[in-house]
């Protein structure tokens, strides 16, 4: 799942948008971003938060400034436990031809010293999108870490997965019922990516046109 | 003479003290899963959590992990931190990736119907009983 196979995969599947979000890391952010951008895909960058509670959450930037300042606060909030490469593999960041450049030795799946509620502030003190990942899935959706979505936590969108329709989410939880729900791959490895998506319907393919549309949903 | 007796008597507390995986699944009639090669694992306390960091953070070698979570992740992080077994409560069954990771690792995996206050409170009496 390099950059460079993560920008052709979406090409080839035609695909106009994409989010890029690791666990709890933005260092590919930058690459990621002008890859895309000379295949003519917008990338909204971030991370894929797991906050104290184990809940996933996108965190996504619209520009470069916003993404370092988070990466500081990633960086500041992960705990030190060591990565056990054996056990869950390498955490490596790639150049354009895939040579490993950085190496992060702090496991990136821990939860962060950090709740949920703090997460969503430091997200849209950035000026980013705050965005409960698939709120339906057992273990890391909110839905089951936290069994409801509290109701001062200011989410931009709810991800449901592709194993789950709008239609499901609001017969399981009726007061839901008629919020504004993304679907997405969530892809760990290429196959996946476009195995779900969302159409928006924008004036320009950027981040703010996507923050605008998604706050008048 | 009777330091000596006494010693031996010390000797032998001390190895019956010692439970290991097997001695825990009998006392506590739990269902077994998977992971049984592990059952020589020596047990020396117990750990109460269902977030994985938590755990990863407090829990030590050698102890019984309680929790309600089936997640393959379970696995990784009791192997991580070395623990004699996980003991799945309310019922719950792991997920098929994790008992094949149990398997693989040797880390039993036990379950019961128990909620995590009663198991917990069992093996607590039953480690310092």
């Amino acid at each position: 799942m390099s950059p460079t196979r993560i920008i052709r995969e979406a090409k080839e599947r035609k695909i106009d948008i994409i989010a890029v979000a690791d666990h709890n890391s933005t260092r590919q952010a930058g690459l990621i971003k002008k890859l895309g951008k000379e295949a003519g895909i917008t990338v909204l960058t971030g991370a894929e938060v797991n906050t104290r509670e184990e809940v996933h959450c996108l965190c996504l930037f619209g520009n470069d400034e916003a993404t370092n300042a988070f990466q500081q606060f990633l960086d500041d909030r992960l705990p030190d436990e060591e990565n056990d490469v054996v056990i869950f593999g390498d955490q490596v960041v790639v150049d354009e031809n895939e040579h490993i450049v950085y190496t992060e030795d702090r496991l990136l799946i821990s939860a962060l010293h950090a709740g949920i509620t703090e997460v969503e502030a430091v997200v849209h003190k950035l000026n980013g999108l705050f965005i409960p990942a698939h709120i339906d899935r057992p273990f890391s959706g909110i839905l089951d870490r936290l069994g409801f979505i509290p109701e001062n936590l200011q989410c931009d969108a709810l991800e449901i997965s592709y194993r789950m329709s709008e239609t499901e989410i609001c017969r399981n939880y009726p007061e839901l019922c008629g919020k504004y729900f993304l679907r997405s791959s969530d892809a760990h490895y290429p196959k996946d990516i476009g195995r779900a998506t969302t159409v928006f319907e924008l004036e320009e393919n950027s981040f703010e046109a996507i923050r605008a549309y998604l706050k008048n949903k | 003479m009777r330091q000596e007796a006494a010693e031996r008597r010390n000797q032998t507390k001390n190895n019956l003290e010692k439970m290991n995986v097997k001695d825990v699944q009998q006392a506590l009639e739990l269902r077994i899963f998977g992971g049984e090669k592990g059952f020589d694992r020596e047990v020396n306390g117990g750990y109460v959590s269902d977030l994985l960091s938590d755990v990863m953070g407090n829990a030590t070698e050698g102890m019984a992990w309680i929790t309600l979570q089936t997640h393959l992740n379970v696995m990784a992080i009791a192997s991580l931190k070395d623990l004699a077994a996980v003991i799945l409560v309310n019922g719950n069954r792991p997920e098929e990736d994790m008992l094949e990771k149990a398997n693989e690792e040797d880390i039993p995996v036990l379950g019961t119907k128990l909620s995590t206050f009663e198991i917990a409170g069992k093996l607590y009496q039953l480690l310092n009983s």
